[in-house]
């Protein structure tokens, strides 16, 4: 499902170059739960940004479902990330505004779903999340943890491929940061949800089918359970 | 594109922040209000002109002693020759083109019945007032030519003096005294309210030559001619030029000026006021369109984040664009309704204060406003929506 070649990112700073990737080549197939970890700066983001199409590589080829996307158009990448991509974030990434039903809606809102059905839709999501009552409240009316459930709720309302989240429990305690992998364990297992996330914690890695380590952007290991 | 979504957090966004949103609008709020007075006050003006020389006939022409510039100037210094009877005489006489005459002199008096007394204006005019200006009496008659010629002490009154002297009484037949001349109520006008400052209803009529016996005077104030051809006035005014420069031993010391003259000068002097206003009104949407703007580029900036969030959901760049597009043209529009509602305030105000600049909001200056306004954000507002929609997400959901 997603096929990845010697990919490498470059960013300019200045006169300096930082080489964040340096020739990744990584093949995630449907229904895998992958972790990737390694050391501050390795590259981890950058590569989850890649495969989540908010970013391109500078050289390499990324395919998604068959589709090379690393050569595509600003809105084309909107328009694959709308369909195919669930993101999570570490620090969630919800609009303060909105009630956590609006927040869920958002992706369907931009895949021209009617205004009904982005209801329906969002309100089945936050049940997946187990969040059905909080449907109404503001993010700032939530704990860490809902905020977490709802920004994955988000990432699902729109059926995606895969489901990307870069170290979700980062700003999370230990016990609640339990829950939200539980979660997705949950996801992965019943509903065949693909998952690829960005931890620093081992014993979440170690709860992955298949564990990627990257050092300085270069993959050093690939071990499956 | 869901417009009501869009238009939804345009006006969320506007009320999270509400007294700056306001103050924003301000620019706005002045340049429509100004826009809806310029409009209704041109329209009232021009609904008002119409009025009063539709009323007159446009066939109207009136030659005023003492040569003035076509532009309307004053008088000249060289010492004039005088408008006699017997020059208006002469034109009558004289000309085809002109079918009606009548000599005015026009002074202030007093008008007293036994204890009752009113100032007024008096005017001394002939047989042909009545058809020439489009007048008509409202009872008794107007006085005849050899009432002019013999000097007959009779007196037309209008309805305000009317009022004034005899109450509910009618005063046809009465004695009155026009400045201490005793004179018999012959007729009374029939109501024809104020036009261009002058109130027909708080004026007399005696014959022109009693007038100039009252007020000591041997000269007309004007003469007022009817031309016989409705649409060309030329071979009229060309008449009244030859007969007058004649006799007044080849000089033009006088001047013809006609309704089109006079809607002339009137029309120049409206031009100049919309030109003022309009400038006020342009500087005010300048500066409100980049204050909206300036805002538009806080509120991109403050939202980054969002913006972000969006876009990693799949927000194209349309998307983005006509959001923020729709949170300046509603700014805008906002200011355009409040400018709407204090500027329609104000003209009717003005119009209630002084009846005599007659205002009226039209449909037409409501969606020269709205017009206006929509343009204004939309201008304004298309580089910082632009700004927003290439932001690039990564470096927006970083932003902090
Ligand atoms: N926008 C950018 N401009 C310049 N350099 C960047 C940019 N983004 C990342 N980098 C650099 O690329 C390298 C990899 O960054 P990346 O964010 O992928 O690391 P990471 O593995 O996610 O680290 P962490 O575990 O701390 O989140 C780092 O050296 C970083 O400084
Ligand atoms: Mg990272």
């Amino acid at each position: 499902m997603i096929e990845i070649e010697d990919v490498t990112k470059v960013y300019h700073m200045g006169s300096s170059e930082v080489h964040a990737l340096r020739g990744v080549s990584l093949d995630v197939n449907k229904s895998d739960y992958l972790a990737i970890v390694g050391p501050s700066g390795s590259g981890k983001s950058t590569l989850m940004n890649i495969i989540g199409c908010l970013d391109t590589p500078t050289s390499g080829t990324y395919r998604l479902d068959g589709q090379t996307v690393s050569s595509l158009g600003d809105d084309a990448l909107a328009s694959i990330r709308n369909r195919k991509i669930g993101f999570v974030f570490q620090t969630f990434n919800l609009l303060p505004r909105q009630t956590a039903l609006e927040n869920v809606a958002l992706p369907l809102l931009y895949a021209g779903i009617g205004r009904r059905e982005r209801r329906r839709l969002a309100n089945e999501a936050l049940e997946r999340v187990e969040l059905g009552d909080r449907a109404q409240h503001k993010p700032t009316e939530l704990s860490g943890g809902q905020r977490q459930r709802v920004a994955i709720a988000r990432a699902l309302v729109n059926q995606p491929s895969i489901l990307l989240a870069d170290e979700p429990t980062g700003n999370l305690d230990q016990k609640v940061g339990g829950e939200i992998i539980n979660l997705f364990e949950r996801l992965n297992r019943s509903e065949g949800v693909t998952l690829v996330l960005v931890t620093h914690d081992h014993q979440i890695a170690s709860a992955a089918h298949r564990q990627v380590e990257i050092i300085d952007g270069r993959i050093v290991s690939d071990r499956s359970r | 594109m869901d417009w009501i979504e869009i238009t939804t957090v345009a006006v969320d966004s506007i009320r999270a922040n509400k007294l700056r949103s306001f103050l924003t609008t301000l620019g706005v709020v002045i340049g429509v209000c100004s826009v809806i007075l310029l409009v209704s006050i041109g329209e009232g003006m021009r609904a008002y002109l119409t009025d009063i020389f539709a009323g007159m006939g446009s066939n109207l022409l009136f030659v005023v002693p003492g040569k003035r510039d076509t532009k309307g100037g004053g008088r000249a210094l060289n010492t004039v020759r005088r408008l006699t009877l017997d020059d208006a005489r002469a034109i009558r006489q004289r000309s085809q083109s002109v079918v009606g005459l009548a000599s005015r002199v026009v002074g202030g008096g007093t008008v007293e019945h036994e204890s009752l007394s009113r100032d007024t204006l008096v005017m001394g005019t002939d047989e042909e007032f009545l058809e020439v200006h489009n007048m008509r009496l409202a009872s008794g008659r107007f006085f005849r030519r050899e009432d002019v010629e013999g000097k007959h002490r009779m007196v037309v009154i209008g309805q305000t003096v009317a009022d004034e002297l005899f109450g509910s009484h009618s005063p046809l037949g009465q004695s009155v005294k026009v400045s201490s001349a005793r004179f018999r109520v012959v007729g009374l006008m029939e109501s024809k309210g104020q036009s261009l400052g002058f109130d027909y209803d708080d004026m007399v009529f005696i014959p022109v030559s009693c007038a100039l016996d009252l007020f000591h005077q041997e000269g007309l104030s004007a003469i007022s001619a009817k031309a016989a051809n409705q649409t060309n006035l030329e071979p009229a005014i060309e008449d009244i030029k030859r007969i007058l420069t004649r006799r007044h031993n080849g000089r033009e010391d006088f001047t013809v000026v006609s309704q089109a003259d006079m809607l002339d000068t009137v029309n120049k002097l409206t031009h100049t006021m919309t030109l003022v206003l309009l400038g006020i009104a342009s500087i005010s949407l300048l500066v409100g369109g980049i204050g909206i703007m300036n805002i538009m580029l806080v509120s991109v900036r403050e939202r980054t984040r969002e913006i972000g969030v969006r876009k990693a959901v799949g927000a194209r760049r349309r998307d983005i664009l006509f959001q923020f597009l729709m949170e300046s043209v509603a700014i805008s529009m906002l200011g355009g309704a409040i400018g709407l509602g204090l500027g329609t305030l104000v003209a009717h105000a003005i119009s209630s204060i002084e009846p005599d600049i007659p205002t009226r909001v039209t449909l037409w200056a409501v969606s020269l406003a709205f017009g206006f306004s929509f343009a204004v954000g939309v201008f304004f507002g298309v580089a910082p929506a632009r700004k927003a929609a290439a932001l690039d997400p990564i470096a927006a959901l970083r932003y902090e």
